[in-house]
C-alpha cells in the first residue's frame, strides 16, 4: 500500500430513510440525518472544513464550510446541516469562496508561517484547506495580537503540543469527550484567550489524560503531532495490520517510512477498534526496535554457562538431537511444548502440530492455562463453544451492563471506550470487583451498584443474585422452556432457591449488603438487554469454571443469550488468546475443541498429517513442572511465553525449569524462563511477520509484515526449521498455506481463508457452510449444545485461608500503560506512567502497620516474600491488597500460591492470603533472583577473526 | 509446596467437592470421567499407583474415585 490518508467524510454516518437531494447539480440518495458535508463526500465533493472529522459529531464552529441552499437564507455550515428531501445545494459559488477565503485568513494571521519546516508539512489539513479555499494573502498582517508565544507542552514522552499552531477547533477536546470518553480536555478561557487544556490546565503528563492518541489523530494541524513525526519525518507508505497487545484486536495502519514506522495510526475500518485506540498500541512499539532484542540463535551447555551466539543451523540441529536423545532415554511423553498467545493462530498452529506429529504426544499448553481456561470449559459445558457470544458492537444495544472481575479502562481500553458511550446514553452498570475500578465512577458515569466482595466468594455472590431472580419470579419462563435444557434448569432452581442461598445469607461471607445484591439482581433481571463482560477476575481463581457457569446461568434464566444488547463476553487478556486456544493448544483438545480421545477427530489429523496421534490428553503446564520436579518430563519447547514470570509460585516453576534438560525458549528478549534456558531462539515481531489473530470476539484478522525480521525468520518459519529437522517434512512458503490447513482440517474455520479476509477485512468464527459470512452473534436460535445448560454451581470456598500469620488477601491485576510481564511495554516509554509494581493497600491497613504512602513493605505468603512500594488507597477494602505482575524486579508471583481452579488448574492468582510489614530492603529471593538473572544472561563474546 | 503425589490427591479431592452437590455416588463417577478426560497417562498411572499404596492414608472419595479411574482404565 503506497500512503494515502483514509477519506474522511466530515461527519459520522447516518442510518434513516433515504433522503433524494442536488448537489452542485448533481443528485443522488443518502440515508435522513446525513450532514450536507457527508452526502457531499459521498459523490466526491470535498468541502472545505476544520473543525469536523467524521469520526465525530458536528460542532460548527469553524464557519469553512459554508453552503447555500435554495430557498434558504444565509450560508449554513454544511456539517451541522442534515439533508432533506428536494433540497438544492450549491457547495462553489464567489459568495462562499470569498466568506471562506476570509476565515482562513483569520486563521492563518494567527498561525506560524513555518510550513517548510513543520513537521506536519503536506500533512496538514490546514495547509490543505488555505490550499483549497484559494488564499494568497493575508489582509490584517501578522502583527497583531497572537498566540504564536505559546510554550509546547513536551511532557508526554509520545506527543507534543504546541499552542502556537492550535486553532481552537475543539476536536481534540470531542475527541477525549466522544471516542475515548475520559474528558481530559477542555478550551480553558473565552474570546481570544480561549486555549486548549489537559485537566487544571496542567500538562499533559500530569494530567488525566490517558494518552490514548485520539486528541492528536483529531488534530487538523501539527498542534499535537506524534514525536515519532518529529524526529522520523512524514510517512510514505502504509500496511493495515491487527494490534499484538489485549484481546480487543485493533486494527492499524502502520505508517512508515521505508523500512522505518513512523507512527501507528488506527484504522477507522477497523470493526473491532473503529478507529479508536490505547497508548499500549497507539504508541508502546518500540520495544520492537530495542536494542535488548536478541536477533542470533544461543546455545548453552548448562545455564550457569555463558550463552554462545551459534548459527541458525547449528541451533535447530542442537534441538532436534537434544529431544530426540531425550525421548530416547526418558520415552515418548518426557518432552512438551507451550504455544504463545502473542503469536499467529498460525505460528500456533504449528507449535501444537510439532508436539503432536513430530514429539509423538499431547503435551502442549499454552498460556490461557493461566487466563481463560475456565471460559473454555465453563462456556463449553453451558453453551456448546468455548467462546463469548457477541461482538463488541452489541454492547451499544446493552441496556443494561454487568461488569465482573474485569477492569476494561485499564486491561482492555478501547472496548472500555464503547462501553462508556453507552453508559453515557444511560444504559446502567453493575459491577462486581474488590476494588473500586475507574468504572465504578468516572467523568459522565456511575455504577447503579458496586458489589466489593470479598475475593473467592464470586460463586456465592452470583448464586445469591440467580436466588433473587428465582424467587421472585424474574425469570424468562418462555425462553428458559424453549431453549433449555428443563431438567437442568428445575434443578438449578431449585439449588438456589434454597434460602441458605439468598443475599442475606451470605452476607457475611461476601461483605456485601444483601438488599444491593437484591437490586443489582432485580436490575440485570429487568432492565431490558443485559451484557455480561467478565475478566480473569472470574477466571483465577478456585472456582473460576464454576463461576464462569453461574455467569451462563443467569444469562440464560433471564433470557440474555442469543440477541443483541446481551450475551457472555470474556473479555480475553492477550491478542490471540482467544485463537490460541482455537488451534489446539490445549492438551486434551485438537483445533476446534475436539477431544484427542475422539478417534473420527483424530483419524482426520492423522490422514492428513501421515501421523499415528496419542489419544491420551497431555500434561497441563503445572502438570509439566510437577512432572519435570520428579524427573519424568525432561525437555520443553516455549514460544513467546514467559512463565517463569507469569506463573504462579515462581519457586515451583525455577524448580521444574532447573529439573529439565533441554529448555528451549523462542522469544524477542532474553526473558525471565530463558535463566533457565538452554537454547535461545531469536522471535519476531507481529511487525515482521504475515499472519492472523483471533479477537475476544471471535474475529479473525489478518497481521501483515511491515518490516523485515530482524532475526532472519518469521516464528512460523523457526518452528518449521524446528519440524523438518526432527524429519516431518513441512514445506509451508506462506501462513496462508497453514491456515488453509485449519479449515480443511477445523469444522468452525472451514470457510476461513486469505482471500476472504482480504475482500472482508476481517471474519467471525464460525465460518463455513452453514454460516458462509461469518458469526458475529452466536446461539440466535439455539445453542450450539443444542438445549442450554443449567449447571449447580455449588460454593466451594478457596483452601487459601486468612488468619494470624497472613491476614490479608492479595489480588493482582493489570495497568492500562504495561501490558502482562511487561516484556514489550517496559521496554518503552510507558514506564514513564508505570516503572514499578506497587501494592495498593487501605488507610486503615496500613496505619495499622505503621505505612506510610511510597514505603517500601515486604509482602509475604505461604509461597514466599518479596518487597515493594505501598500505594495508600481506600480502591481496596480493608483486608484486601492489590498489585500488578509487570515487572521482574517485584515478581509478585513468587508469593500467589500452586492452588487452582478444579476444573482447568487456572492458578488461583486472585486470592493469596499475606502479611504485609514495613521493610527496608530486596527479599532474600529478590537478591538471590537477581544474581541468577544477570549471570544467566551473558553472552560469550566472540573471538575476533585474524 | 505439595509434592506431585500431594498434589493428585488433592485435585481429585477439589473435583469431587465441586461436583459433591450432585450426591457421593454421581460426584465420584463425575470426577473420574473428569481425570480420564484432563489427565494425562502418567497422573493416572500414579493415580493408581497411590491407590495400591499402603503408607497413603487416602480420603474416602478420593480412593472411590481413584478404584473408579482403575475400573475405566
Amino acid at each position: 500500500m503506497t500512503f494515502t490518508r483514509e477519506k474522511d467524510f466530515g461527519t459520522p454516518a447516518a442510518s434513516g430513510e433515504a433522503v433524494s437531494l442536488t448537489i452542485d447539480g448533481q443528485e443522488l440518495t443518502v440515508p435522513a440525518g446525513t450532514s450536507i458535508m457527508r452526502a457531499a463526500a459521498m459523490v466526491e465533493t470535498d468541502i472545505p472544513k476544520l473543525c469536523a472529522t467524521d469520526s465525530l459529531e458536528s460542532f460548527g464552529s469553524c464557519r469553512l464550510c459554508l453552503v447555500e441552499i435554495e430557498g434558504r437564507n444565509g450560508y449554513p455550515a454544511s456539517c451541522t446541516t442534515p439533508v432533506a428531501p428536494g433540497m438544492v445545494v450549491r457547495t462553489e459559488t464567489d459568495k462562499l469562496r470569498k466568506l471562506r477565503r476570509g476565515v482562513m485568513e483569520l486563521y492563518i494571521s494567527d498561525h506560524p508561517l513555518d510550513c517548510l519546516t513543520c513537521s506536519a508539512n503536506g500533512d496538514c489539513e490546514l495547509q490543505d484547506q488555505a490550499g483549497a479555499v484559494g488564499l494568497r494573502d493575508v489582509r490584517f498582517g501578522y502583527e497583531g495580537e497572537n498566540h504564536l508565544e505559546g510554550c509546547k507542552d513536551e511532557s508526554n514522552p509520545y506527543f507534543t503540543f504546541d499552542p502556537a499552531k492550535c486553532i481552537v477547533c475543539s476536536r481534540c477536546v470531542r475527541a477525549c469527550d466522544e471516542t475515548q470518553g475520559t474528558l481530559a480536555l477542555t478550551v480553558d478561557g473565552r474570546g481570544f484567550a480561549s486555549k486548549i487544556a489537559a485537566s487544571q490546565d496542567e500538562d499533559f503528563l500530569s494530567s488525566e489524560c490517558v494518552s490514548c492518541g485520539a486528541c492528536v489523530q483529531a488534530c487538523p494541524t501539527s498542534a499535537l503531532i506524534e514525536n515519532t513525526v518529529i524526529e522520523k519525518g512524514t510517512p510514505d507508505r502504509a500496511v493495515v495490520t491487527t494490534c499484538a497487545y489485549c484481546g480487543v484486536g485493533c486494527t492499524f495502519r502502520a505508517e512508515m517510512r521505508g523500512e522505518e514506522l513512523v507512527r501507528m495510526v488506527p484504522w477507522k475500518d477497523g470493526k473491532a477498534n473503529h478507529g479508536h485506540s490505547c497508548v499500549k498500541g497507539r504508541f508502546a512499539w518500540g520495544y520492537a526496535r530495542h536494542n535488548d532484542r536478541i536477533v542470533n540463535p544461543m546455545v548453552r551447555g548448562s545455564v550457569d554457562e555463558p550463552w554462545r551466539e551459534v548459527s541458525w543451523e547449528e541451533a535447530i540441529g542442537h534441538v532436534a538431537r537434544e529431544f530426540r536423545r531425550i525421548q530416547n532415554a526418558y520415552g515418548t511423553r518426557s518432552i512438551g511444548g507451550i504455544t504463545s498467545s502473542r503469536c499467529t493462530n498460525e505460528e500456533t498452529f504449528l507449535v501444537q502440530k510439532l508436539v503432536r506429529q513430530g514429539f509423538g504426544n499431547n503435551n502442549v499448553d499454552t498460556c490461557a492455562r493461566v487466563c481463560h481456561s475456565p471460559t473454555g470449559y465453563g462456556l463449553k459445558t453451558t453453551f456448546g463453544t468455548s467462546a463469548g457470544t457477541q461482538d463488541f458492537d452489541s454492547v451499544q444495544h446493552a441496556d443494561v451492563i454487568l461488569v465482573i472481575g474485569a477492569n476494561p479502562t485499564d486491561g482492555h481500553p478501547v472496548f472500555a471506550s464503547h462501553m462508556k458511550r453507552r453508559l453515557r446514553q444511560g444504559a446502567k452498570l453493575i459491577v462486581i470487583d474488590p476494588r473500586r475500578i475507574d468504572l465504578v465512577r468516572s467523568p459522565h458515569i456511575e455504577a447503579s451498584h458496586h458489589l466489593p466482595l470479598r475475593p473467592g466468594t464470586n460463586v456465592a455472590m452470583l448464586t445469591a443474585m440467580a436466588h433473587v431472580i428465582v424467587t421472585e419470579g424474574l425469570v424468562d419462563e418462555a425462553y428458559v422452556h424453549e431453549r433449555c435444557d428443563r431438567d437442568a434448569y428445575a434443578e438449578w432452581a431449585e439449588f438456589v432457591s434454597d434460602p441458605s442461598r439468598s443475599p442475606e445469607a451470605i452476607e457475611e461471607l461476601t461483605g456485601v449488603p444483601a438488599q444491593e445484591v437484591r437490586a443489582a439482581a432485580r436490575l440485570y433481571a429487568t432492565g431490558g438487554n443485559a451484557a455480561i463482560y467478565y475478566g480473569l477476575g472470574v477466571t483465577e481463581h478456585s472456582q473460576g469454571s464454576s463461576t464462569v457457569m453461574a455467569i451462563a446461568n443467569l444469562a440464560m434464566a433471564t433470557g440474555n443469550v442469543g440477541k443483541e444488547g446481551a450475551g457472555v463476553n470474556p473479555l480475553r487478556g492477550q491478542n490471540n488468546v482467544q485463537g490460541a486456544c482455537d488451534m489446539g493448544s490445549f492438551p486434551h483438545e485438537l483445533s476446534g475443541y475436539r477431544h484427542i480421545s475422539d478417534a473420527e477427530t483424530r483419524a482426520l489429523f492423522e490422514k492428513d498429517w501421515g501421523a499415528t496421534l496419542d489419544p491420551e490428553p497431555g500434561l497441563r503446564i503445572p502438570n509439566m513442572l510437577d512432572a519435570a520436579t520428579d524427573g519424568t518430563f525432561k525437555g520443553i519447547f516455549i514460544q513467546g511465553e514467559d512463565i517463569l514470570q507469569s506463573d504462579p509460585n515462581t519457586r515451583h516453576v525455577a524448580a521444574g525449569l532447573a529439573a529439565m534438560e533441554c529448555v528451549v525458549v523462542q522469544d524477542l528478549f532474553l526473558n525471565e524462563t530463558a535463566n533457565y534456558a538452554h537454547v535461545f531462539l531469536p522471535g519476531s515481531t507481529f511487525l515482521e511477520k504475515d499472519g492472523t489473530f483471533t479477537n475476544a470476539e471471535r474475529r479473525i484478522q489478518l497481521v501483515r509484515k511491515v518490516m523485515e525480521p530482524l532475526n532472519g525468520y518469521a516464528d512460523w518459519e523457526v518452528v518449521q526449521l524446528v519440524a523438518n529437522a526432527m524429519g516431518l517434512g513441512w514445506g509451508y512458503t506462506h501462513p496462508s498455506q497453514i491456515m488453509d490447513e485449519i479449515a480443511r482440517l477445523t469444522p468452525t474455520f472451514a470457510g476461513v481463508n486469505y482471500d476472504a479476509l482480504e475482500q472482508r477485512g476481517s471474519v467471525q468464527w464460525p465460518m463455513n457452510e452453514a454460516a458462509p459470512d461469518g458469526t458475529p452473534m452466536m446461539h440466535i436460535d439455539h445453542f450450539v449444545r443444542g438445549k442450554g445448560m443449567f449447571v449447580v454451581t455449588d460454593y466451594v470456598p478457596t483452601d487459601e485461608r486468612t488468619g494470624p500469620r497472613f491476614p490479608l488477601l492479595l489480588t493482582t491485576g493489570r495497568i492500562l500503560s504495561q501490558y502482562n510481564v511487561g516484556a514489550q511495554t517496559r521496554r518503552t516509554a510507558n514506564v514513564d506512567w508505570h516503572a514499578e509494581d506497587r501494592l495498593e493497600i487501605h488507610p486503615h491497613d496500613a496505619e495499622n502497620r505503621g505505612v506510610r504512602d511510597g514505603d517500601w513493605v515486604s509482602l509475604r505468603s505461604r509461597a514466599g516474600e518479596t518487597t515493594l512500594r505501598a500505594k495508600i488507597t481506600d480502591r481496596v477494602a480493608p483486608g484486601v491488597v492489590y498489585t500488578t505482575f509487570h515487572h521482574p524486579d517485584t515478581q509478585a508471583n513468587v508469593i500467589t500460591t500452586d492452588f487452582s481452579d478444579w476444573a482447568t488448574n487456572c492458578p488461583e492468582y486472585k486470592v493469596t492470603a499475606v502479611q504485609v510489614t514495613p521493610s527496608n530492603g530486596p527479599s532474600d529471593w529478590q537478591k538471590s533472583y537477581r544474581e541468577l538473572a544477570e549471570a544467566s544472561r551473558r553472552i560469550e563474546t566472540a573471538e575476533p577473526a585474524e | 509446596m505439595m509434592n506431585t503425589r500431594e498434589h493428585l490427591i488433592y485435585m481429585a479431592g477439589q473435583i469431587f467437592r465441586n461436583f459433591a452437590s450432585r450426591g457421593e455416588e454421581a460426584a465420584v463417577s463425575a470426577t473420574a470421567e473428569h481425570l480420564v478426560l484432563y489427565w494425562d497417562p502418567h497422573m493416572k498411572a500414579q493415580a493408581l499407583d497411590i491407590l495400591d499404596d499402603p503408607e497413603i492414608d487416602l480420603p474416602e472419595p478420593v480412593r472411590a474415585v481413584f478404584g473408579k479411574l482403575r475400573v475405566a482404565a
